[in-house]
């Protein structure tokens, strides 16, 4: 793959290219979407509940947005090393590894726009919910459901943190060639061997693939915008 | 549903509200039974939505007591309140509609039925499968006065349902008011509108200050108001 240029493993459906493509997609996207699983409703719960602290809470959460990827990444190495708490499992050095990574990064992202977009549409539905009886739990899934288009912009946010991030999954997944190469680590290899062009490929391409999904997001939150107003 | 118990009479005992250091209630003594429709009027921060909102238990008195059937406080309750500005759930009319079925504890299995049958008296089954944030004004009002009757309430509270709509949607707004209190719906409505108390009302509250000026029939206080702020109120006068 390192002798020829980006364009011609595009148009000649390179398989190690293609490899690298869908691993990191489906790195980010799983990542994601345990992110989501997690930080919504938490992001909710914290939207909808006051308690002492919780303002601290809210500033760390927001905080926790700007984790840097190496920290995430050496975190998460400590954790499944073979000498560290969760070394049992044997995950070190795979693509599960860099999900719960990438996981870790993003799910604070997640948790505080949902925060925000919720607290927000609480303001508004306060009254109403409250006038039928809305209990507590009814609430949560409710605003969220009906947040569901806003809370696209935190998807996408997380989702482009995820795939471009690069520290995490070097660390975590260590750019095994075949088995944990993404196309940021990949990039950062090319680049360091002096493979410039191939680096420069890679990278367009990545940048095509997040557009790509940043347009089609946007286009279904236009779409229901249009739709339910 | 009908082992719920009931919430009238709805009784206001010497009750107060304090917001912000301004009083929005003062003293207000009030029993709300069954009947035709009560009417609530006066200017413009009277205290007339802060009234209903006492009387939906949405806020607490600073002061006296409210009570619904001779209880403080209910579990899930038979009144339902419509907003001067409702709030339409991001989801069809028919689904709106739906939500307001489960809160009320219809099983499932009614929900589509009782839904259309709601928006058919409403008058907007033709509009079922819109997105609610995408009707009228009037459309909304009409869809919130659904939602509020699928409570199957045996108190219903509006304010100013007819506010800024034009004649024919308040109109379509009033029949279903008044079909409501006719099927034994014990209605209190706030407005601006004389017209709308001439059409609607069967006793009519005149609130100035947060206070209860007079409570009247309706033929006989504007026949006969007793205090000079009634009467300045009905001639059109200014009452601040």
């Amino acid at each position: 793959m390192a002798d020829q240029n980006a364009l011609q493993l595009i148009l000649s459906g390179d398989a190690t290219l293609f490899a690298i493509v869908w691993l990191s997609l489906l790195v980010s996207l799983s990542a994601v979407a345990l992110a989501a699983f997690f930080g919504m409703p938490l992001g909710a719960l914290l939207a909808l509940t006051r308690f002492p602290g919780r303002p601290v809470l809210v500033v760390l959460l927001n905080a926790l947005m700007g984790l840097p990827p190496v920290v995430v990444g050496l975190l998460v190495y400590l954790l499944l090393s073979r000498s560290g708490p969760l070394g049992g499992i044997g995950i070190l050095f795979t693509p599960g590894a860099m999900v719960i990574a990438q996981t870790i990064l993003i799910a604070p992202i997640i948790a505080a726009l949902t925060r925000q977009t919720i607290e927000d549409l609480w303001h508004e539905y306060r009254d109403e919910l409250t006038a039928m009886d809305v209990g507590p739990m009814r609430r949560m899934t409710t605003l969220l459901w009906d947040a569901r288009f806003s809370l696209i912009t935190a998807l996408l946010a997380g989702f482009g943190r995820a795939a471009a991030e690069v520290g995490a999954v070097m660390i975590v997944g260590g750019n095994i060639d075949g088995f944990t190469r993404t196309m940021t680590t990949a990039i950062a290899l090319e680049t360091s061997k002096g493979n410039l062009p191939l680096a420069m490929g890679l990278g367009l391409i990545l940048v095509a693939i997040v557009i790509a999904i940043n347009a089609a997001l946007w286009g279904t939150r236009l779409w229901a915008d249009r739709q339910m107003g | 549903m009908h082992a719920l118990m009931a919430d009238l009479p709805l009784v206001l005992d010497n009750v107060s509200l304090d917001v912000g250091g301004a009083r929005l209630i003062d003293r207000v003594d009030l029993t709300i039974s069954p009947g035709a429709p009560t009417l609530i009027v006066g200017p413009n921060g009277a205290g007339k939505t802060s009234l209903l909102r006492l009387c939906m238990g949405l806020v607490v008195p600073t002061s006296g007591r409210v009570s619904w059937g001779s209880r403080l406080a209910a579990g899930r309750s038979r009144r339902a309140i419509v907003f001067q500005r409702p709030v339409m759930l991001r989801r069809s009319v028919a689904a709106n509609v739906r939500f307001a079925l489960a809160q009320a504890g219809v099983p499932r299995r009614e929900h589509a039925a009782r839904a259309l049958a709601l928006l058919d008296r409403v008058g907007l089954l033709d509009l079922a499968g819109r997105p609610a944030r995408r009707l009228s004004s009037g459309e909304q009002q009409r869809l919130a006065l659904a939602r509020a009757l699928a409570r199957d309430p045996e108190l219903l509270l509006l304010d100013e349902p007819t506010a800024n709509l034009d004649p024919a949607a308040t109109r379509a707004v009033e029949d279903i008011v008044l079909s409501a209190a006719q099927s034994g719906i014990k209605i209190m409505m706030t407005t601006h509108d004389l017209g709308q108390v001439r059409r609607l009302a069967g006793d009519v509250i005149f609130l100035v200050r947060g206070t209860v000026c007079e409570r009247r029939p309706m033929a006989e206080l504007f026949d006969h108001p007793l205090m000079p702020e009634t009467a300045a109120f009905l001639r059109g006068d200014l009452v601040i």
